[in-house]
């Protein structure tokens, strides 16, 4: 009898409230809240800014390819859409005089994203696979070439161009200063993030799961496929257009870039590198990303061909993401056996960090040897300044290189094994479950 | 007349091209199931490669050998990348081969810079071979189209009167019963694979003279080839060649004759608004069809996608 009463009290707890469930969204929130006061500069909110955006961004784009299944190559026309209209809603409420408080702007921006959803998911969603994904980069190459066309909407070359500042003041603010912008971007993430996780376990969330591992099944239990995709299309173009509302908010301006398949493809990229199993996959793989993006450009040229390398390795031997790598501790964590994984980790991960460095050392090496202007051969990586027409750097980079990857694969022997132990339960503890 | 026999000719030298893309991409698709995004960028590959295997060697030797180290570098791909990726199902593969196009693309840049590079046509076809009115037909087009039709044939060859052919069109359909029959599947797989990363290579060795040799080659021409193999249906041969030639000349003629809408909207009757600048539809007055020309495969793939999702020559619904 106890077993029965802790299923029914466990499938109660099931879709209620518990503090596993709550706390992740406190405890995010809180951090949400107090990052401007560790991180001050203006520079560090341009960023926090820009990654809020993409997590909103990426989460709507992880309700098409994680949670339904279907993989598309245009969803930069959604968030791209809502923010044009975003743009000329805040020029209409500056030459108007219209009382529209700012912080609504982005509902606009998904309504307007949820309409054009609404369009073009009534006959793309009618199946998935690779005909949905050529509509969808149809329609993006279409939108994107007509927004050079379609000057009176897209403003051309230029794009379209606003001032936040003329809305309602909400509580005496104007959202002059990027601090109020990011409370307001801050407040919209949390918001549509608890929206999008609610979506996923409503009936229509999980329908959207079942259909995208077993339509046939699915429509025999009395479901239409083609609406169950439907409507999560248009929820994620809704959830795609708040991010392009809170794009036109942050940066006062959208262009024919925000629409095309550029942005298309690396809103994929993010999403993937996160992982599209979890929920939480998304936001990890846009502050990954993100920060790549802010820290890495800045210290490189090449870190377009470092980021496409690692999406493809990721592909490759990670196909779960971040997050799926993250989750896969979870078992070893409950056996209570993470422990034993630390000294393998350290040593064969350090080792593969230094390769890795002596790779993209070597890279950068060459890259300089290459391109550099003439008569030019003096760098500096890592704060050491030598010539590149000597021989040192080159042996010592390939040496430091191969010496990393051949520690790595040696250790790597014993981190197999230990992970291998630590997925299983020892018998002597299986003995005294029992 | 004369404008419309040179459009043909150069409709016709884009919608080669595209077959030959189109033919190997189509291929692929056929055995493996999953669109190769990263095809276009081995075209791009082969332009490269031939370049700098002309700086050296000429023209001619690139033309032989650039192909072959495409194909190889594309059979590499497939053996030790794409298969590892397919027990993941088809997602991750099409994720795969689209990373692979922003990875390709990015390795080009890193070897050969950002700028287009100096590579051209020998100059044994650099002369007009003949000319219709006051239009000269260089012979590098020419060139371009034997090369293409030559490649067609062979492929219509090999794959329907061969015993290699044969044993690969049944491979396509029925892999497990030839595999039972003693064939090598996986390697057939992975030699169709090559060989139609060759052809990709071989088609951008001579294109590459004509329509430029930059990293964005792959990018301009890579969701065309795709809309080809749509509109022509997911794995026909057949198809693809239709569909690139339709695609080829379609466009060719948008960008030649400069029709406008408002000439259109005015014949059907609709008056012309007087203060243009502030009318809300300004920019349907003044379209004009050279401006839409580059989505009009955008377009035909949409409308065809949604009134008939198997293309016009496809068996199956994709």
């Amino acid at each position: 009898m106890t077993d029965t009463s802790s299923i029914m009290t466990k499938k109660r707890s099931y879709g209620g409230l518990t503090t596993a469930t709550v706390a992740p969204w406190v405890i995010c929130t809180v951090i949400l809240l107090v990052l401007p006061y560790v991180f001050q500069s203006n520079s560090a909110l341009t960023i926090m800014n820009q990654m809020a955006i993409t997590i909103v961004f990426a989460l709507a784009y992880n309700m098409l390819l994680g949670q339904g299944g279907m993989l598309s190559f245009g969803h930069a026309v959604y968030m791209g859409m809502g923010g044009f209209m975003c743009m000329h809603v805040m020029n209409w409420v500056e030459y108007e005089n219209i009382p529209l408080p700012l912080p609504l702007l982005p509902v606009i921006g998904g309504l307007f994203g949820m309409g054009m959803a609404t369009i073009i998911g009534s006959f793309s969603t009618r199946t998935a696979g690779t005909v949905f994904a050529m509509i969808s980069l149809g329609i993006g190459e279409l939108i994107a070439a007509s927004s050079v066309i379609v000057v009176a909407f897209f403003g051309g070359e230029e794009g379209v161009s606003g001032d936040r500042t003329y809305g309602l003041p909400v509580f005496g603010y104007e959202f002059l200063t990027k601090i109020e912008v990011y409370y307001l971007t801050a407040g919209w993430l949390v918001l549509s993030a608890l929206l999008m996780y609610l979506f996923s376990r409503t009936p229509v969330g999980r329908m959207a799961n079942a259909v995208r591992d077993n339509p046939e099944r699915a429509q025999f239990l009395g479901y239409s496929a083609r609406w169950v995709r439907f409507y999560s299309f248009c929820a994620s173009g809704f959830f795609a257009g708040v991010a392009g509302g809170l794009f036109a908010i942050n940066f006062e301006i959208l262009t024919e870039e925000n629409l095309n398949l550029v942005t298309s493809g690396s809103i994929l990229l993010i999403t993937f590198l996160g992982g599209v199993g979890f929920f939480f996959g998304p936001i990890i793989g846009a502050i990954v990303f993100t920060l790549l993006q802010s820290v890495l450009s800045l210290q490189t040229e090449l870190w377009q061909l470092y980021v496409g390398a690692l999406f493809v390795l990721t592909v490759m031997y990670f196909p779960g993401g971040l997050a799926g790598v993250l989750m896969m501790h979870v078992v070893p964590y409950k056996l209570g056996k993470l422990g034993t994984l630390v000294v393998p980790y350290i040593k064969t991960l350090i080792p593969a960090a230094i390769g890795i460095l002596g790779l993209a050392s070597f890279c950068e090496l060459m890259f300089h040897f290459k391109h550099a202007a003439v008569g030019e051969h003096d760098m500096s990586l890592f704060g050491i300044a030598f010539s590149t027409h000597s021989p040192i750097p080159w042996v010592v980079i390939v040496a430091v290189t191969v010496i990393g990857f051949w520690l790595a694969k040696r250790n790597s022997v014993e981190l197999r094994e230990t992970w291998g132990n630590a997925n299983v339960m020892t018998p002597s503890k299986e003995g005294g479950a029992q | 007349m004369e404008l419309v026999l040179v459009i043909l000719i150069d409709g016709l030298v884009y919608g080669l091209l595209l077959f030959m893309l189109s033919s190997g991409l189509t291929l692929i698709f056929s055995m493996m199931g999953v669109l190769n995004f990263a095809h276009a960028s081995f075209y791009m590959l082969g332009a490269y490669f031939a370049y700098q295997i002309s700086r050296y060697m000429g023209f001619w030797p690139g033309l032989i050998l650039a192909p072959i180290i495409v194909g190889i570098a594309g059979a590499a791909i497939e053996r030790f990348g794409l298969r590892k990726v397919h027990q993941y199902g088809h997602v991750p593969e099409l994720i795969f081969t689209f990373g692979l196009a922003l990875l390709i693309e990015e390795i080009v840049q890193f070897f050969w810079g950002k700028n287009q590079v100096p590579y051209d046509a020998p100059e044994v076809l650099q002369f007009a071979l003949f000319s219709i009115g006051t239009n000269e037909i260089q012979a590098y087009k020419v060139f371009m189209i034997a090369i293409s039709v030559l490649i067609f044939l062979c492929l219509l060859y090999v794959l329907t009167k061969t015993r290699v052919g044969m044993i690969i069109q049944a491979a396509l359909s029925y892999p497990r019963t030839v595999e039972a029959l003693g064939h090598n599947v996986p390697f057939i797989f992975m030699g169709v694979f090559g060989v139609g990363t060759a052809l990709a290579g071989l088609a951008g060795v001579i294109a590459g003279p004509q329509l430029g040799t930059f990293p964005g080659m792959a990018f301009l021409l890579g969701s065309i080839v795709f809309v080809t193999i749509v509109i022509g249906g997911l794995g026909s041969l057949w198809g693809a060649l239709v569909a690139s030639l339709l695609i080829g000349w379609m466009t060719t003629f948008a960008a030649s004759y400069n029709v406008a809408m408002a000439d259109i909207l005015m014949a059907v009757g609709f008056e012309m608004p007087e203060e243009m600048s502030e009318h809300a539809l300004r920019d349907i007055w003044t379209l004009t069809l050279p401006q839409i020309g580059p989505i009009l495969p955008y377009l035909l793939m949409v409308v065809i996608l949604v009134f008939r999702p198997y293309g016009l020559f496809g068996k199956r619904d994709a």
